[in-house]
């Protein structure tokens, strides 16, 4: 007996709003998050995935009321990442009512930052976001929404984070983002052979068999958000997929 | 109901479930509170020595295995639950509140750690709160044998493990409940009319 393989919906947020054109039937305001959240929960979500995109503190003032609103509703796990540099910013999400935080190019900054989250909050609310772009050899960390490519070897950076304190991997395929070609299945199964913590596939979803193939590779949950969004099709449909391949998933 | 304030992650998850289904959650301020409070609310996550010295400095660990032991209302969730012990491999040195006479073991090797996600919950005999269904856990660490004068459930990740534990209206559950969506809500309402039946 096993866990169950976990299916996330990503909810990108910016100044208390979705972005990234979700375009839902049935919702009143297909930009509320809370309306978004409340409807992948009841079609079997997992846990819910809030990313704050904003760039200025009064998006991120915004991003603390929407994760209490979306909190007051949601009765699974809330995970929310974006902008945290402390342990006080990563304090103030779980106050607020995330169950977990993720860290990206902070932890990049400086590595300690980890560790500091994990002594305080404890290594399972203490996710390690990591954007992955392939090089010649080996993937390579990449921060800055991509822009910046660090020379650090993913595997390598996510084994320091987990012998650090990261408790979850986020592991996004920046050159699969976006293009619904499927996840990278090589980076997924290079890195979760490489730590013993759950390891969540993202970037290159598409269709049912790409969330089956990144959970044959090593995923212990598959994150989707664009395939979504846009209606194409709903967490019920996938899950109900993954169970007819075999693989096990909370019905 | 009186909720410990653990200084750890889950309080705000614990407070909304438990007010999404009507209950009124202040946090403790005192021995005091926890001895006349109708209900009380253990939660927790992170590290079992850093809860447990919170308990302490707030002087309300007597107070907490008193009313445990005569089986009052509380709840208590993931390392809230292993609090309950004597001591945790997590903590060496550190004492729980010694309700229980075990020591809580990390998970052994060949398996995902922590334990992160949905996993199956089987209710043991004689459960009056649990039903079979799907749990979302969060844990490196757990008890895995039931203590005598408890009805445990069971779960497997790698080898069974005691996923709750009740006596009277004592539960203790290393899931979370407050993130197991209906299946949790239920558990909780059920705790809850327990509460007001006492």
């Amino acid at each position: 007996m096993t866990l169950a393989s976990r299916v996330i919906p990503c909810l990108d947020i910016k100044d208390g709003r979705v972005v990234k054109g979700v375009r839902f039937q049935g919702l009143r305001d297909a930009g509320d998050p809370v309306e978004c959240a409340g409807l992948y929960e009841r079609q079997g979500a997992d846990e819910i995935v809030l990313l704050d995109v904003s760039a200025t503190p009064e998006g991120r003032g915004h991003a603390l009321e929407t994760v209490r609103t979306v909190r007051s509703v949601l009765s699974i796990p809330l995970s929310v990442g974006g902008g945290v540099k402390s342990p006080d910013d990563a304090g103030r999400l779980l106050e607020a009512g995330a169950d977990k935080v993720g860290i990206n190019t902070a932890a990049v900054s400086r590595p300690a930052l980890i560790g500091e989250i994990a002594d305080r909050f404890g290594n399972q609310c203490t996710v390690l976001a990591v954007d992955a772009a392939a090089g010649a050899a080996v993937w390579e960390v990449v921060v800055e929404s991509g822009r910046k490519r660090t020379g650090l070897d993913v595997v390598e950076w996510c084994r320091k984070a987990v012998a650090i304190g990261a408790g979850e991997i986020l592991l996004t395929s920046w050159d699969r983002d976006g293009t619904r070609s499927g996840y990278d299945l090589d980076l997924i199964s290079a890195v979760s052979s490489a730590v013993t913590v759950p390891v969540i596939a993202s970037g290159g979803a598409a269709r049912p068999g790409h969330l089956a193939a990144a959970i044959e590779a090593g995923a212990s949950a598959a994150l989707i958000a664009s395939i979504l969004h846009d209606g194409d099709t709903t967490v019920g449909k996938l899950k109900r997929a993954l169970g007819e391949a075999g693989i096990m998933v909370r019905p | 109901m009186t909720i410990v304030p653990t200084g750890t992650a889950n309080t705000a998850s614990v407070v909304a479930a438990l007010t999404r289904l009507g209950a009124a959650v202040d946090e403790a301020a005192s021995a005091g509170d926890v001895e006349t409070s109708s209900a009380v609310v253990l939660p927790g996550v992170g590290a079992f020595g850093a809860a447990m010295d919170r308990i302490d400095s707030l002087g309300l660990a007597t107070a907490l295995r008193e009313r445990i032991d005569a089986n009052r209302p509380t709840l208590a969730v993931c390392v809230g639950m292993q609090l309950l012990s004597r001591d945790s491999e997590e903590s060496p040195g550190a004492s729980g509140l010694k309700v229980l006479e075990e020591t809580v073991g990390r998970f052994g090797d060949g398996v995902k750690v922590p334990q992160m996600g949905w996993n199956r919950v089987e209710p043991g005999a004689g459960s009056r709160f649990v039903e079979p269904g799907w749990a979302y856990f969060a844990n490196s660490y757990r008890l895995d044998r039931v203590p005598e004068g408890w009805v445990g459930s069971s779960s497997d990740h790698c080898g069974e493990f005691v996923s709750a534990l009740e006596k009277g209206d004592v539960l203790a559950c290393q899931f979370h409940p407050e993130l197991s969506g209906d299946w949790g809500a239920r558990l909780l309402d059920r705790w809850l009319q327990r509460v007001e039946a006492a």
